[in-house]
C-alpha cells in the first residue's frame, strides 16, 4: 500500500467524487487540488471554474487568489463574478467545496464569527465571500477538513452558509433550490453522507487506522451510520504520483 | 402548485435586521445620474487630486478588482494618506485593499462579504484587531449578494430577487427582504441595489475620456463603473482614441461612467495585473507578518504610505522597475535572466 498523508488521502476522496463532463467551483487550496487532480486522471473534461470569473482554465500552477491570473491562464472564459453565480443559480454548477470552522450535523458552515455578540464577536473571521452563494445554488456542496469536536459541533456559533439548516425539508421550504444541498463531508477519518429522510450527518466508509469510535469521539454531535460501513478507498500509487509531481509539486498544500 | 403551497407556509417573509448603508431609490440615483457629465471630455488628472476633489469624508466607497488582483493602489494609499475618515466600504471580495482602508482606520460601516482574509495567504492581524474593536458598524452579506446589488444600481434599479442567503445567520444579519414571485409564488430574497458615492478601479488601458480595456477576470467591476456616482480609473497606460474606435466590442467602461483618468503604470502594485505582472508574494507576506506587532506595524505604514510622497516612492522603495520586472516574469511564466 501507497504511504500518504491526511491531506493526500482528502484530496484524492475528493477527486474521485468528480466525475468527468462535470462543473465544480473551487476556491484555493485543496478543492482546487482536487479538481486538478480529478482532470489529470478520470475526469479530463471536468470544467473548473473561480467565483471572479475564470472558467475551464489550463491551471499551470496552483492559485493564490480565486481571482489571479492562474484562475483564466488559457480559459475558455475570463467571466465576471455575476456570471459565476448566475450559472451557479441557473442550476449548471454541479459541485463546490467548502471550508469552516464549524459545521453541525446538517451541513450549516459557519465561516464568520465566534462568539455570541454579532456586532462585537470574539474572533472575526473573513465572512461568506461566495460560501454562502455557492452553498445555496450549487447541486452538491463538500467540504474537507480535519475532524475534532470543537469544529463539528451543534453549538455553532453563526450559520454562514446554508446546509440542511435544521433538516427534513427545511432547506427547501426556506426558499433554496430543490435538490440541493450537502453531499459529503471528508475528514482524516471517514467519509460522511447525509441520510435522505432527516439530512443528519451520516458516516458511510472509515478511513484506514481509524475505528467507529474515533470518528464518533472526535465528533460534537451524534452521528448516523450506513448499514454497511466500508473502508475509504486509499490512494492509488498513480494518483499519489501526479498530485505530488504535477498537482502540487512544492508541496504548497501537501505539506501542511 | 408544489411551489405556491410552499409560498403559503411560509406567508411570513422574513427580513434582515441590520442597517442598510446606502440609499437604493431608483429615483434618487435617476436624479443624481441627470446631473452626471457625459461630455467627451479630457480628464487626466492626478492621484492626488481626485481623492481630493472626488471624495469626501463620510462617503461610500466601492473598490474595483479582487481584493489583491487589478486593485487601484495608489488611490487606495492616497486615501489613507488624505486621512479620509468615516467612509463606509463595500467588502466585496476584499483583501489587500480592505487591508490598506483598515491600517489607516478610513471607514466605520462595512458591507461584508469577504474582509480580513487575504485567500490562501491567512488573514490580516491589523484588519482583523480593527473589526474585533467594535468600532465598525456591520452588515452582512455574500460576494454574490453585493455583485447583484451592485447590478441593481447598474441596471437603474432599487432591488434584485436571488434564490442565495435563504435561512443562514448571513440573512438574519443582512438587510436584504424575502418576498413572493408574483408569477410562481417562489420564495425569492430582494437584494438591495448598491449606488456607491465613488469608485476607484484599476484598468490594463484607457485614452483620455476613460474608454477603458481591462482583460482578465473581471469581478464586478463593469457594474460597479456603472453604479457609482463618481467613478476614478488608473491604468497602466493612456491609449490613443483610435485604439477604442478601432475595436469598440472591447470597451469594458465607457467614458460616460468616468469622471477622472490617472495614468500610473503598475499601479496594482503588490496586486496581481493579468498579463502584466504578478503579485510580490514576499511583500504582502511582509504586511501579514509585521501587523502582529502594531507598534512595528505602525512605523510600517508610516514608512511605506505616509513616508512616500505618491505612488512612485512607494514602487522605488520596495524595488523599483527590477523588481517590476521579475513580477512580470513570474505573470508570464518565463525564467527572469
Amino acid at each position: 500500500m501507497a504511504e500518504y498523508n491526511q491531506i493526500e488521502l482528502m484530496i484524492c476522496v475528493a477527486a474521485r467524487n468528480l466525475e468527468d463532463g462535470s462543473t465544480v467551483v473551487v476556491g484555493t487550496g485543496a478543492p482546487c487540488a482536487a479538481a486538478m487532480l480529478a482532470q489529470k486522471t478520470h475526469s479530463p473534461n471536468i470544467c473548473i471554474l473561480f467565483e471572479a470569473g475564470g472558467v475551464a482554465p489550463i491551471l499551470p500552477a496552483m492559485p493564490i487568489s480565486v481571482g489571479d491570473s492562474r484562475t483564466f491562464h488559457q480559459a475558455i472564459m475570463a467571466s465576471s463574478m455575476p456570471e459565476i453565480m448566475e450559472t451557479c443559480q441557473r442550476g449548471m454548477v454541479d459541485y463546490t467545496f467548502l471550508g469552516g470552522a464549524q459545521v453541525d450535523m446538517y451541513g450549516n458552515i459557519n465561516s464568520t464569527m465566534i462568539g455570541t455578540d454579532h456586532s462585537k464577536p470574539t474572533v472575526r473571521f473573513p465572512g461568506s465571500g461566495g460560501a454562502n452563494d455557492l452553498a445555496s445554488l450549487c447541486w452538491r456542496t463538500m467540504m474537507m477538513t480535519v475532524q475534532d469536536t470543537k469544529r463539528f459541533t451543534n453549538n455553532i456559533d453563526f450559520i454562514t452558509s446554508p446546509g440542511y439548516l435544521q433538516g427534513g425539508e427545511s432547506r427547501y421550504e426556506a426558499g433554496l433550490p430543490k435538490g440541493t444541498g450537502p453531499y459529503r463531508i471528508i475528514t482524516n477519518m471517514a467519509i460522511m453522507g447525509f441520510d435522505d429522510e432527516t439530512k443528519r450527518m451520516k458516516v458511510i466508509s472509515i478511513n484506514p487506522g481509524y475505528t467507529r469510535k474515533d470518528v464518533q469521539d472526535n465528533c460534537g454531535f451524534e452521528l448516523l451510520w450506513a448499514d454497511t460501513i466500508k473502508e475509504t478507498h486509499t490512494p492509488d500509487e498513480s494518483e499519489l504520483r501526479i498530485l505530488r509531481a504535477e498537482v502540487d509539486p512544492d508541496r504548497y498544500i501537501l505539506g501542511r | 402548485m408544489r411551489k405556491k403551497m410552499i409560498a403559503q407556509k411560509n406567508d411570513k417573509l422574513k427580513s434582515g435586521q441590520n442597517e442598510l448603508f446606502t440609499n437604493p431609490d431608483a429615483d434618487d440615483a435617476r436624479e443624481f445620474f441627470r446631473t452626471k457629465s457625459r461630455a467627451l471630455k479630457p480628464k487626466l488628472s492626478t492621484v492626488e487630486e481626485v481623492v481630493r476633489a472626488y471624495l469626501h469624508d463620510g462617503d461610500y466607497i466601492g473598490i474595483g478588482g479582487f481584493g489583491a488582483n487589478r486593485i487601484p493602489t495608489a488611490i487606495l494609499h492616497e486615501i489613507v494618506r488624505q486621512g479620509k475618515k468615516h467612509l463606509g466600504f463595500a467588502g466585496h471580495t476584499s483583501t489587500h485593499d480592505f487591508q490598506i482602508l483598515a491600517a489607516g482606520e478610513c471607514f466605520d460601516r462595512c458591507d461584508i462579504a469577504y474582509i480580513i482574509g487575504l485567500e490562501a495567504r491567512g488573514l490580516s492581524p491589523n484588519a482583523r484587531r480593527y473589526m474585533e474593536s467594535g468600532t465598525v458598524k456591520i452588515t452582512e452579506w455574500s460576494n454574490a449578494t453585493l455583485s447583484w446589488r451592485i447590478k441593481a444600481a447598474a441596471m437603474g434599479l432599487s432591488f434584485l430577487p436571488a434564490r442565495n442567503l435563504m435561512g443562514t445567520d448571513t440573512f438574519k444579519y443582512s438587510a436584504s427582504k424575502e418576498i413572493i414571485c408574483p408569477f410562481t409564488g417562489q420564495k425569492y430574497v430582494a437584494h438591495p441595489a448598491l449606488y456607491p458615492d465613488f469608485a476607484a478601479i484599476h484598468v490594463h488601458e484607457c485614452d483620455i475620456y476613460g474608454n477603458a480595456h481591462v482583460y482578465g477576470a473581471s469581478a464586478s467591476d463593469q457594474d460597479l463603473a456603472k453604479a457609482s456616482k463618481r467613478v476614478v480609473l488608473t491604468t497602466e497606460r493612456i491609449i490613443p482614441t483610435e485604439k477604442i474606435r478601432q475595436n469598440p466590442e472591447a470597451t469594458f467602461i465607457p467614458f460616460w461612467c468616468v469622471d477622472a483618468v490617472v495614468e500610473m503604470p503598475y499601479g496594482s502594485y503588490p496586486g496581481n495585473m493579468p498579463y502584466e505582472y504578478f503579485s510580490d508574494e514576499e511583500h504582502l507576506r511582509k504586511w501579514l507578518t509585521i501587523e502582529k506587532d502594531p507598534a512595528e506595524f505602525k512605523k510600517f505604514i508610516d514608512k511605506q504610505i505616509f513616508g512616500t510622497k505618491n505612488f512612485y516612492e512607494y514602487l522605488e522603495l520596495n524595488g523599483g522597475i527590477e523588481k517590476m520586472k521579475k513580477l512580470r516574469a513570474i505573470e508570464l511564466l518565463y525564467d527572469q535572466k
